[in-house]
């Protein structure tokens, strides 16, 4: 064999060699981009399928029939009439809506509380664990929360909950979202627990926000002779509004969600809107989670669908807006 | 600092003020700190209730018997439940963790201007969709079709974790120094075998974090499960084609009824998940803080 | 072994049992108002464990398990066979989704076979997909008016349009001069009245509307026709909790509360509970005895589908239920097929000795034939599998 044939060989192995590697790096790619693109159609797939299997409640009631109505009477289903449409789903959208801002009221001024008290107050060596210890609260499963409430928190709150009805029932319009009796899964619960489970996600964003406060300007406040609190007030706080919303939009995406603590805690009374927040009620997950394996009247599981799409959707805008205003608030600070 | 102003304030007019402004700070770190302390007071309330009223419940038989056939009797476990929570979370992990990873991988690696911001803005948008949503969505695509099984089940659960996983990886790839990875392509070693056994090593102990936390959170999931493995009361059952119970769903069923004796076996139950939610979440930080690449 | 043990974990319970309703709703029911007699609920355990020879052979080659969902009301007794069947090696996997479930998973076929309290309507039949459904009776069970009111022990009296009254939300107090008129001696509180009702598709509900539909204009004329019935009404006041032992907990948490749930569920969560007019105007307390009576003189179809409820029988409660297994006829699963025939066969002979022991009540003897000559019907690939002989006189 003579040394150019050899070399010959040599070039012509590290050729296929090549080859080879190359075929390997394609291949590679081929796999995560394939793998990307089944995520991407899962999410698709996810929406495709809520429109489709509710398509036939929403052609046959029309769309806005459901969100005009507050009654949900599937008894009273008849499949060859459309009118009047007995999905109404207002009632569980104000559910949802009222739990969440019942939870949001309670969890942001703490959530930033706590943040501020870990990213500023709290002895350094201790930071960290107390950030661990409020993410703790995120460990704790949702059907544990539900379990809890009926059992630790509702026998508290009873007496808090008369006393609300007591002070201001007898005011005009407050009156009315303090009424009694308090019976104890209500609005009310649900919200609360709602606001525990929220909280170590909200309290996260914060801290990421307020982490991002430029060390500088902080500086600069304690050297004008500020004390520590008004430096927390007009550095971190003051710029951080849009990033405390943002977190609270997050947080709301969460607590829309939520299903099974809520389901244990609100009274499932699918009917009607409830102004007391001691009131029973459903939410958009709780309706889903209750009736969705045993849905027997015509259109009764299509509407579950309509319910569930229209849920798919809320959180969508709130999630996406939420992740806009933090995003950009990193963005301009960092 | 403090002492200067407080010298200060001594003949100043403006000392009243000073002391207010010092006294609002001092009131302030107060309240925060007992705002601090309420909530660790909260968690530990937690904790400690289900603790209670769990260890009372909890023995051996719990964890190797099936629930007795008449809810309201005593004895007999969540054996079922056990092990439906571990097969169902195992396929899970199957089917997200390398669909998780390649995903991040195509995202940090191969994924340029729009294509990156689609696919990131549509893993972000998947953590927040409701996970008895994601179940609807199961039980749209399979359930109707094959029925109610634990393969189901795992399958709500891995469109649970994938975008967890997405997220936890993506965030991992991207800490690895760009020298590492140039270093590696400099010697000619292809992209793919440096991704493989360069960035991937590197970043392992975060991506492990966070498939981890991902499986805590699957593991305590219930809404989903209600839509698609729907639970298997009183069996054992380890054929993923057939209805499975899991921790989640007997604590669910057990809870709200009446009966003492189901009670009681729901707060074992909340108890042994809860140890296992909060073993994982913590072996999760261990290994995080152990990591090679942190955030 | 397993079986072993449920039996004696049964057996405690029917001696825990047997003592609790002894010592709680008698005494009650006499000083209530006397007119319940006090022989209603007597009859002794041993007749109630009918001893029905088993018939057949359990076919070979039957699979190993079987999925089943619906009622919550028959739950206990479903999952009682379930355990001691599977040492005869099927198990059937139960799970209590609500009447309406079982109804809705059976028309879909995500399930072997269904369980609701009330038949399938027309148009729920005429839905389903896999062709023809049977209706197999399998337990007679009684729907206890339960409440927790304070100082009140079991044995209140009611009827029918004050039920009614209370649960369109007309009567909210427990010291209404109309639940007073029932209950003479009762020492009312002023206390709410915090109605109950099941937030899921149940038949419990679709036994309690029915009954309230035949006896309440109060109720009808509020929910109108055909709402004021069926497994999911609208309801016009009151908290909602799923599954029989949803209502049961939040019954027993919730202070003035009251509601309708299986009396096994009731019993054994400790819930006090009443007595109902039944049509011959007598209070009759729920109990195994007074279900079987409503149950005799009751005639069924030749399909089964009818209703317990209201029946003249002297000593009737009228709120009985009976709980149907909803099967296909035409079987495409061999396995399956011949794992249903097993299980259903067993169920209808030896598994009625069950019941009694945890309050529900066996099958008469006649309306059991009728229940076995349903199984009969049950085909594999258009051929019967079994052929049970079958004695209808009674």
């Amino acid at each position: 064999m003579s040394a150019a044939s050899h070399r010959a060989g040599v070039r012509k192995a590290q050729a296929l060699q090549q080859q080879r590697l190359r075929l390997g790096d394609s291949v590679f790619r081929a796999i995560v981009a394939g793998s990307a693109a089944i995520v991407l159609l899962a999410f698709v797939a996810t929406a495709f399928f809520l429109v489709r299997k509710s398509w036939p409640a929403l052609s046959h009631y029309g769309v806005l029939s459901f969100v005009g109505s507050s009654r949900w009477t599937p008894s009273t289903a008849v499949a060859t009439t459309a009118h009047p449409n007995p999905y109404g789903v207002l009632q569980f959208v104000y559910g949802t809506v009222l739990t969440s801002v019942i939870a949001m009221l309670l969890a942001v001024p703490v959530a930033v509380g706590l943040a501020l008290y870990i990213t500023d107050v709290a002895p350094p060596r201790l930071r960290k664990p107390l950030a661990y210890v409020v993410d703790l609260f995120a460990a704790v499963p949702s059907v544990v929360y539900g379990f809890w409430g009926i059992f630790a928190l509702l026998p508290v709150l009873h007496p808090i909950a008369d006393h609300l009805t007591s002070w201001l029932g007898g005011i005009p319009v407050v009156g009315k979202v303090f009424a009694g009796p308090f019976f104890g899964p209500s609005y009310f619960a649900a919200g609360i627990v709602l606001a525990i489970m929220v909280l170590p996600i909200v309290t996260a964003i914060c801290r990421e926000v307020f982490a991002v406060a430029p060390v500088a300007e902080k500086e600069a406040a304690l050297a004008l002779g500020a004390t520590r609190w008004e430096m927390l007030r007009i550095s971190v706080l003051k710029r951080s509004t849009a990033g405390i919303f943002g977190a609270s939009l997050l947080g709301l995406g969460r607590a829309f969600g939520e299903t099974i603590a809520v389901t244990m805690l609100i009274g499932n009374s699918v009917l009607a809107i409830t102004t007391s927040i001691f009131g029973q009620g459903a939410t958009m997950p709780s309706v889903i989670a209750n009736e969705f394996t045993e849905a027997t009247e015509p259109f009764h599981l299509q509407s579950l669908f309509v319910v569930g799409t229209l849920l798919l959707l809320i959180t969508l805008v709130i999630n996406v807006l939420g992740k806009l205003v933090v995003s950009r608030i990193s963005e301009t600070i960092a | 600092m403090a002492t200067s102003t407080d010298t200060l304030g001594g003949s100043s007019p403006l000392a009243p003020m000073l002391r207010r402004r010092h006294r609002r700070d001092r009131g302030m770190t107060w309240l925060l700190s007992g705002l601090m302390i309420a909530i660790g007071a909260l968690l530990v309330w937690i904790l400690a209730y289900v603790a209670l009223k769990g260890v009372k419940a909890v023995n051996w038989g719990f964890l190797t018997d099936t629930p007795p056939g008449d809810p309201a009797a005593a004895g007999g476990g969540f054996y079922n439940g056990i092990i439906g929570t571990f097969e169902i979370v195992g396929m899970a992990v199957l089917i997200s963790v390398p669909l998780g990873i390649g995903c991040a991988i195509y995202l940090n690696q191969y994924a340029t201007g729009r294509s990156a911001a689609v696919l990131r803005l549509v893993t972000d948008v998947m953590l927040g969709i409701p996970t008895i949503v994601t179940g609807a969505f199961v039980y749209a695509l399979w359930v109707i079709e094959f029925g109610f099984s634990g393969f189901a089940g795992a399958l709500a659960l891995a469109l649970v974790m994938v975008p967890l996983i997405v997220r936890a990886t993506e965030e991992m790839l991207r800490l690895v120094p760009r020298d590492i990875r140039e270093a590696s392509l400099a010697l000619g070693v292809t992209q793919s075998r440096t991704i493989m056994s360069v960035l991937l090593p590197t970043a392992r102990a975060g991506i492990i974090t966070g498939i981890m936390l991902a499986v805590a959170r699957a593991m305590g999931e219930t809404a989903p499960l209600l839509l698609t493995a729907l639970g298997n009361d009183l069996f054992v059952e380890t054929n993923p084609g057939h209805r499975m119970s899991t921790l989640s769903l007997q604590i669910f069923g057990s809870a709200t009824g009446g009966f003492v004796n189901a009670q009681n076996r729901a707060w074992a139950g909340a108890l042994v998940l809860i140890a296992l939610v909060l073993l994982l979440t913590i072996l999760a930080r261990l290994i995080a803080r152990s990591s090679a690449v942190r955030r | 072994m397993i079986l072993r043990k449920t039996l004696l974990a049964a057996g405690a319970l029917v001696a825990l049992l047997a003592s609790a309703s002894v010592g709680s709703a008698r005494p009650t029911t006499a000083a209530a108002s006397g007119a319940a007699a006090p022989v209603q609920c007597s009859t002794k355990l041993m007749t109630l464990r009918p001893h029905y020879p088993d018939p057949v052979k359990p076919l070979a080659g039957a699979a190993s398990s079987l999925s089943g969902a619906g009622s919550t009301l028959a739950q206990p007794v479903i999952n009682m066979w379930a355990k001691a069947y599977s040492s005869k090696g099927t198990n059937v996997a139960y799970q209590g989704i609500g009447s309406g479930g079982g109804v809705s998973q059976i028309s879909a076929q995500t399930v072997d076979f269904g369980d609701s309290d009330v038949p399938m309507t027309d148009a729920q039949l005429a839905a389903a997909k896999g062709g023809p459904v049977l209706h197999i009776p399998l337990v007679l069970g009684a729907v206890a008016m339960a409440y927790n009111v304070k100082g009140i022990k079991s044995g209140l009296n009611f009827d029918g349009e004050t039920i009614g009254k209370m649960f369109t939300g007309q009567i909210t107090k427990w010291n209404d001069p109309a639940i007073k008129a029932l209950n003479p001696k009762a020492n009312l509180p002023d206390e709410t009245i915090a109605v109950v009702h099941r937030s899921d598709g149940s038949g419990t509900t679709g036994v309690f509307t029915d009954y309230l539909t035949k006896t309440s204009p109060s109720w009808t004329s509020k929910l109108g026709t055909p709402g004021s019935q069926g497994t999911v009404v609208a309801w016009p006041t009151g908290i909602g909790a799923k599954g029989s032992d949803g209502v049961t907990g939040l019954i027993g948490q919730t202070e003035g509360s009251f509601g309708y749930v299986e009396l096994q569920y009731a019993l054994a969560g400790h819930l006090t509970y009443g007595n109902v007019k039944n049509k011959k105007g007598t209070f009759i307390t729920p109990c195994p005895a007074t279900s079987t009576a409503a149950a005799q003189k009751t005639s069924f179809p030749a399909d089964m589908r009818a209703s317990l409820t209201w029946k003249g029988a002297a000593l009737a409660y009228p709120i009985t239920a009976t709980t149907f297994a909803l099967v296909y006829q035409n079987q495409t699963d061999a396995g399956k097929a011949k794992a249903m025939v097993n299980f259903l066969t067993w169920a209808l002979t030896t598994g009625q000795n069950f019941p009694a022991t945890i309050n529900y009540a066996p099958m008469g003897k006649i309306l059991q034939q009728r229940a076995l000559g349903q199984v009969n019907k049950i085909m594999l690939d258009g051929k019967p599998l079994v052929k049970i002989p079958i004695s209808f006189e009674g």
